[in-house]
């Protein structure tokens, strides 16, 4: 999965958690969960729930961390993937 | 200074309506909301009805009740109810949801029994199988007993104080009486108070067990809720939530509110598990006490009801109950007030029955009548002991209804007992100050 295809699972993943869609239509790696799109910071727990039961991985508590724009979580998505191959 | 207290809004989510106009209509026409529950059968219950509202849950979203990413994880049918009857109550009252700064005038009081079992189902299950990473944000504010006060005052943006209420069946009525305390001594000019109860299977199951519902009638489920007939055997559990918009009189006057109706004043005190009274049975001293209270704190005599809307479950405690209120309103025979029990027609929503109660309660106000006591086709002998059979309405009575005097009991030997009234501006048989 390149990065690009990423994002775009990705933006599926978030949207339930947003209501900002313009927003979330326009993301990039730069766009910050809580600030840009308005999420919850309580919501990230359900966001990662969420791409650990997608991606089948399990995302631990330093990988969270990193989530906080699109950008890491393409980081750890992508990290995870490949930890599997 | 002590402040008048009205009803400006009201919403309800009952077993026989959803909404104001539906309820107002089957309570006219003497419509039960009880169905035959094939679960039940299927789980070996004794009692195999119950009264549900047909409420669905998504219409929370896609009635613009609450934002969608609110609605994504909510699965927790008790807030749901407790949540539409609150927000349409809110609605009523010709206010709007959204606001940017916190209403520090206005509170809520809400009450529930347990928070929803499901719920908790769901994080004892995850738990036990050891996927506890997997319960998410979402869990804890809806296992939480506080979770129904917690979405209305989030979704309104309540700044006053915010309570959430617990005393068995008398949880609904208790919830009004604090409310409208809290704006007669001064602390908030408005208040959104109520009660919600959803019975799942679990909670159903542990009444079932004591043997005090109904068993008799699961192929005639209309027929099977039967307060103070001779062939009652039980109550049916009944699922709902009902609200009321409680403001101060001036604050509601001066923004232009509809007025329904004014709380004259109500008393909750407890029998104390004495003198015949247990933790499921009412001491009849204490429910005697209450209601003298009621009234005396309302500034009415027992001349001056003119409806009782009774607890009455369909339990043998119905005749202990009216000769309670014989004693208290020193009133029997043909002298008796009318008296009804809306559990005929939903059964008994425990911590939601007050609050349910107390809207038709209101609708008899506003509307002029007496709904009908359903299924009351061969009452007890042993009633007409006390009074006329005619003061139990089996067809709707219309009828000027000035006052009516609310009740309900609950486990623990707790009472609350409310007055109603018709809204008199100019009312000068009582002292305000």
């Amino acid at each position: 999965m390149t990065r690009q295809e990423i994002l775009i699972e990705l933006r599926k993943v978030l949207s339930p958690y947003t209501l900002d869609k313009e927003t979330l239509a326009n993301i990039d790696e730069g766009t910050n969960l809580i600030t840009d799109l308005k999420i919850n910071s309580a919501n990230l727990v359900d966001i990662i729930i969420d791409a650990e039961t997608k991606y089948n991985i399990e995302i631990d508590y330093d990988a969270a961390d990193k989530m906080v724009n699109v950008g890491g979580c393409i980081d750890v998505i992508e990290e995870k993937t490949n930890q599997q191959i | 200074m002590s402040r008048r207290v009205v009803v400006t809004g009201m919403g309800v989510v009952s077993p026989n309506g959803i909404g104001i106009s539906a309820f107002l209509n089957a309570i006219q026409n003497g419509i039960s909301g009880i169905k035959f529950m094939p679960l039940y059968e299927e789980l070996k219950f004794s009692c195999q009805v119950a009264g549900k509202p047909s409420f669905v849950l998504e219409d929370l979203k896609n009635k613009n009740y609450i934002s969608e990413v609110t609605f994504h994880g909510l699965k927790g049918t008790n807030i749901g109810y407790g949540l539409m009857a609150a927000l349409d109550a809110w609605t009523d009252a010709g206010l709007t949801y959204d606001t940017d700064e916190p209403r520090w005038e206005t509170g809520c009081i809400f009450g529930n029994s347990v928070s929803d079992t499901e719920a908790m189902k769901n994080v004892i299950t995850r738990v036990d199988n050891k996927e506890v990473k997997k319960l998410g944000s979402r869990v804890v504010e809806q296992a939480m007993n506080s979770g129904v006060t917690s979405y209305i005052s989030g979704r309104l943006g309540l700044g006053n104080k915010v309570i959430t209420n617990s005393a068995a069946c008398a949880t609904g009525t208790q919830a009004i009486l604090m409310g409208y305390e809290t704006i007669k001594d001064g602390y908030a000019k408005r208040m959104l108070v109520g009660s919600s109860e959803y019975v799942d299977t679990y909670v159903f199951g542990s009444f079932d067990s004591m043997r005090v519902l109904s068993r008799k009638f699961n192929h005639e489920p209309e027929k099977a809720s039967r307060p103070m007939s001779i062939t009652a055997g039980g109550f049916v559990p009944g699922s709902g939530a009902a609200a009321l918009v409680l403001e101060d009189l001036e604050f509601a006057l001066a923004r232009g509110a509809t007025i329904y109706a004014e709380v004259l004043g109500g008393s909750a005190n407890s029998g104390g598990q004495r003198t015949g009274g247990s933790m499921t049975a009412a001491n009849p001293l204490g429910v005697i006490r209450c209601i003298e209270e009621a009234m005396a704190n309302s500034q009415i005599t027992g001349q001056q009801v003119d409806l009782i809307s009774g607890h009455l479950t369909a339990t043998n405690a119905d005749m202990q109950e009216i000769q309670n209120w014989c004693k208290a309103l020193n009133r029997s025979g043909d002298d008796f007030p009318l008296m009804n029990s809306l559990k005929s027609m939903i059964g008994h929503c425990l911590s939601a029955a007050g609050s349910i109660e107390s809207v038709a309660s209101i609708l008899q106000i506003v509307h002029g009548f007496a709904h009908p006591n359903i299924n009351l086709d061969d009452p007890n002998p042993e009633i007409s002991k006390h009074i006329n059979l005619n003061r139990l309405p089996t067809s709707v009575v219309n009828k000027d209804i000035n006052i009516v005097a609310k009740a309900n009991f609950g486990f623990g030997d707790v009472n609350t007992c409310l007055i109603f009234s018709k809204f008199n501006p100019d009312d000068t048989t009582r002292n305000f100050n």
